[in-house]
């Protein structure tokens, strides 16, 4: 498996991925199409595109420890990838939120944004990764030097919105959302570990 | 100050409402059992239903209005979505689970313990409850805390008779119910997400409105187990939990009994749960509702939009602080 991603060229895999991405929006929209959805479709489509986000981020998130612990170097190239996956989805989730189920309720969009905390919430999670979808050319790269760096570590923060974003808007059954917040725990932690070891070792 | 006191003891708000609907009960009871039967299966083209139906009382063409307000003549959210859409955590905290695992509960045969300050308490077999009392059908809209609405055609007795016939006494002030304790049948009690046996409440006015059901069926036939059979609480100017399903166990009390939601989270869920547009969640706004079956949201209306029949209960009282 991992020869075989290693061998394949960078534009093919990232066209596959890309590809393999986008295929649970063609489902939702192949749901709406034929009404599949559900009693409460539009809240199916919020959920679903809601969970490919956190799923998606947390997947990009994973890239470089996955990387570090493995030497899976070929991996890194993915990072972008699933980011921007992350993104669209994100977008998605928002729109539909915003321009389907509250149309025209734009008093209540706005209420919702600045005094539903959740809601703060997962709009900050949005707007966090508003620059860094902007700034992942190459172009930019270069442009912000370092700084790139630092400005990318927003991603911690957007995830962690959206976990607390997910885990706030639950009424009693918490189990879901707290899988997601447990494997992003994991993630972060795992950031701190293995450049302690590598330290050590040289 | 003398004025005031008067008012609130003899409460003429509330007799005159139900004084209206006893005088007009007949009539009423003829257009709901059968007019309003046929004509909503007519309208959903559930032809397999019809024996609810009589066959002498055509359906209408024009919307039968009944004027007290019981029976709204929005459309009917569809069979499918009111019987796969549904919050019954025994059963499982996603809204398909109920109808997924909800088979697995036996519904006969089915008693109901009579409890508490009455007259005639006792452990009574569904079917001498059912005897008792005319059933009624009803279409009321179903609005859940979650900000989602249907309206559904129920059948039930309402829950006002059924109580008088077990002589309430003079101490009954609240009236608590209690839903099925089974971990075997109920899956979903295997996990604590909530405070087991859910349990809810109502004062005794409340209890007594004559829009008040315990409701046996809908759309015609038997309560689905998803949806709380073989017996379950509507009280539609309430938020969807306050009408609780599959009951095991009604008790007469002075005290204000908990209820399950309450315990769970008092800062959010109220013992009163009236529908209320100008009173938010803490979480999320009760201005609009998503009507199951549209896109977009319409406006909340206050008690759920039958603030006329309802609103005397609640005179002099801070639907802020009572949430």
């Amino acid at each position: 498996m991992t020869t075989a991603a290693r061998r394949l060229p960078r534009w093919l895999g990232q066209a596959v991925l890309t590809g393999v991405g986008l295929l649970p929006a063609a489902w939702l929209g192949l749901g709406v199409l034929r009404d599949t959805l559900g009693a409460n479709p539009v809240e199916t489509l919020e959920h679903e595109s809601g969970e490919w986000t956190l799923r998606l981020l947390l997947a990009t998130l994973a890239v470089t420890p996955l990387r570090r612990a493995f030497g899976w170097t070929w991996l890194a190239p993915y990072r972008r990838t699933l980011g921007l996956l992350a993104f669209g989805y994100c977008c998605l989730h928002l729109s539909i939120y915003a321009l389907v189920d509250l149309w025209g309720a734009w008093d209540t969009l706005v209420e919702d944004v600045l005094e539903r905390p959740y809601i703060t919430v997962g709009f900050t999670g949005f707007l966090l990764l508003v620059p860094l979808a902007v700034t992942s050319t190459r172009a930019w790269m270069r442009r912000l030097g370092r700084r790139w760096v630092v400005l990318h570590r927003l991603v911690y923060a957007a995830a962690i919105a959206g976990c607390v974003h997910f885990l706030w808007l639950v009424k009693a059954d918490l189990r879901e959302p707290l899988i997601y917040a447990s494997v992003l725990a994991l993630l972060l932690a795992a950031r701190l570990w293995p450049r302690k070891r590598l330290a050590t070792n040289e | 100050m003398l004025i005031r006191r008067n008012r609130f003891a003899e409460s003429p708000e509330r007799e005159v409402t139900d004084r209206a609907l006893y005088l007009r009960r007949r009539e009423f009871l003829r257009a709901t059992g059968c007019g309003l039967g046929g004509l909503w299966l007519a309208a959903c083209g559930r032809a397999d239903d019809a024996t609810a139906a009589s066959a002498d009382h055509s359906p209408d063409k024009s919307p039968v209005r009944s004027p007290d307000g019981f029976t709204t003549d929005e459309t009917p959210t569809p069979f499918e979505d009111a019987t796969t859409y549904n919050n019954f955590y025994e059963f499982g905290t996603d809204k398909g689970d109920p109808s997924d695992n909800a088979g697995s509960l036996v519904t006969k045969p089915w008693s109901v313990a009579i409890e508490g300050e009455v007259a005639k308490p006792g452990s009574v077999p569904l079917e001498e409850i059912l005897a008792a009392t005319p059933a009624v059908e009803r279409i009321y809209r179903l609005r859940c805390v979650e900000a989602w609405s249907m309206v559904i055609p129920w059948r039930g007795l309402p829950l006002g008779q059924v109580l008088a016939r077990f002589e309430p006494t003079s101490k009954a002030k609240y009236v608590a119910f209690k839903t099925l304790y089974d971990p075997k049948q109920m899956p979903g009690q295997r996990r604590s997400v909530l405070d087991w046996p859910y349990r809810e409440g109502l004062r005794m006015d409340e209890a007594m409105h004559p829009l008040a059901l315990l409701a046996t069926g809908m759309y015609g036939r038997d309560l689905p187990n998803q949806n709380g059979a073989p017996l379950r609480l509507v009280v539609p100017w309430k938020y969807g939990f306050k009408s609780i399903k599959s009951i095991v166990s009604i008790r007469l009390q002075e005290t204000q009994p908990e209820t399950t939601w309450n315990v769970s989270a008092p800062k959010e869920y109220g013992f009163y749960a009236n529908v209320n547009p100008e009173v938010d969640h803490p979480r999320w706004s009760q201005k609009r509702e998503k009507r199951i079956g549209d896109f977009h949201r319409t406006r909340t209306l206050m008690f759920n939009g039958y603030e006329e029949q309802v609103a005397g209960l609640y005179s002099g009282m801070d639907l802020h602080a009572n949430y």
